[in-house]
């Protein structure tokens, strides 16, 4: 076993996702945007506050046999709006994909203000936060307007 | 134009010209010309919170142009009590009527129900978010004693945190170069997003706890009551309850055209001591939501006021 394997910290996966670079400590902020929970039954690997030359710290997350959709990476803009993300099939990298904010996030995350419309789990139209600004992220509901938080809104996500 | 929620879906031209229809439209909304533009039409009523301006004045303009209403209601006897959501209240709505003029408890209440449904909504108030109609008949008010709206000096003084009409008016006037004088206690500015806002696009605004001393300098002082009804802590209202209190006597150095206005109901922020001089307007005011809710209704149905109306110019 060469020294780089034996420093593996997770194997190489065969097919799936691996979502790189994410800041250190959002790796399960971004299990949450991307809905993997206890009832997730593909394999699931994830290590945090790994070294990164780039990043000084970062962490990764691997998804095997699931193929993230363009939506699916978007929504990692509101933690890792600079992670890189690659489509493995059959151990290779088959695709590089880049996180691309739309004009607006729908269905992803709850307004943050308790008196907004929206906060009736019941009302059936979409959650919309309009994006104002990319970098830095700036968010405003669609319906009452409010400037969302960002670090509040991640405890919103649907 | 689909419905009206915020002032930004008016332009500047848009705004004068349905002030100019508006004040065509004075004759019929005093009873003095009947004038049928919307007979056949029906205006949904939609109050969630209690109004009584707001409803009464958009069921007299519809009435006065000879358009019918009908009503929610009072909420609690409504399918509201049932748990039904207000998608599909507009549902219901919609499918019977040509607008609907609607106030929520909820912010943003407004543009969603623009999204569920195909008329034009009208937004009578969502929580403290916005209130475009009264905005447009503040204006009409406005325009009516000064004989214009550019480069006013205008006060705002009260519940500048949760009172809607301010929130949508302050965003109005500076459209047109007014100058902003926010006054309010300390716990009652305006919320610091709306303020960076209105300096953003270039306003000349001032925050003080004075009011008093701003008056003489002003064009109009637009009053506004500390709405209990906002506070979830009633110890934080009594702190500020009754901050301001405007009589006569305060009017004696003010510029001769200077206007007091007032969204009402007034608690004892304008004493009726004021009632009395040149400078109020409050009832006007108060009367003025029909004529401009009449433009408005008009204007969102898509039917013309004609530049003639009872063969006066």
């Amino acid at each position: 076993m060469s020294s780089e394997t034996s420093m593996r910290r997770v194997t190489a996966i065969r097919n799936g996702t691996v979502i790189d670079h994410i800041p250190a400590g959002q790796a399960l902020r971004v299990l949450k945007l991307l809905n993997i929970t206890d009832q997730t039954a593909v394999p699931v690997s994830l290590v945090m506050n790994v070294p990164s030359k780039k990043m000084g710290a970062k962490d990764i997350v691997k998804v095997e046999d699931r193929e993230l959709t363009q939506a699916e990476l978007d929504r990692l803009a509101l933690v890792a709006s600079e992670a890189s993300v690659a489509i493995i099939r059959a151990y290779s990298v088959a695709e590089k994909l880049h996180i691309n904010l739309g004009e607006e996030l729908n269905n992803v995350v709850r307004c943050t203000f308790s008196n907004c419309i929206t906060q009736n789990s019941r009302e059936p139209l979409p959650h919309r936060l309009v994006i104002l600004s990319k970098d830095p992220l700036q968010l405003r509901c669609h319906y009452c307007g409010t400037p969302q938080n960002i670090d509040q809104l991640i405890n919103n996500v649907l | 134009m689909a419905g009206l929620i915020t002032m930004d879906d008016l332009s500047n031209e848009e705004i004068i010209s349905i002030l100019d229809d508006a004040e065509r439209l004075l004759p019929v909304a005093k009873g003095d010309l009947y004038l049928p533009l919307l007979q056949g039409k029906i205006l949904g009523n939609l109050f969630f919170e209690p109004s009584t301006r707001t409803r009464m004045s958009f069921e007299t303009a519809m009435k006065r142009l000879g358009g019918d209403v009908v009503n929610l209601g009072d909420v609690k006897t409504s399918s509201v009590v049932k748990g039904e959501t207000l998608f599909d209240t507009i549902q219901m709505v919609d499918g019977y009527t040509d607008i609907i003029a609607m106030r929520h408890p909820r912010q943003g209440a407004a543009r969603y129900a623009q999204d569920a449904a195909q008329v034009p909504i009208l937004n009578g108030g969502d929580g403290a978010g916005h209130h475009p109609t009264q905005t447009m008949l503040d204006l009409f008010t406005i325009r009516q004693s000064h004989g214009k709206l550019e480069n006013l000096k205008v006060v705002l003084a009260g519940d500048l945190r949760y009172g809607r009409t301010v929130h949508s008016l302050s965003h109005a006037l500076i459209r047109f170069g007014c100058e902003i004088v926010l006054a309010s206690p300390d716990l009652l500015r305006m919320p610091k997003e709306i303020v960076e806002d209105l300096v953003a696009h270039g306003a000349k605004v001032t925050e003080t706890t004075d009011l008093y001393g701003n008056l003489d300098s002003a064009d109009v002082v637009y009053m506004t009551r500390i709405q209990k009804e906002r506070f979830a802590d009633e110890d934080e209202y009594v702190k500020v309850a009754g901050a301001y209190k405007l009589d006569a006597s305060h009017l004696d150095g003010c510029k001769s055209e200077m206007i007091v206005m007032h969204p009402l109901p007034r608690v004892d922020e304008i004493h009726p001591s004021v009632d009395v001089t040149r400078h109020a307007k409050y009832f006007e005011q108060a009367f003025n939501g029909v004529v401009a809710r009449m433009a408005l209704l008009c204007r969102l149905l898509g039917v013309t006021v004609p530049e003639k109306v009872g063969g006066e110019a």
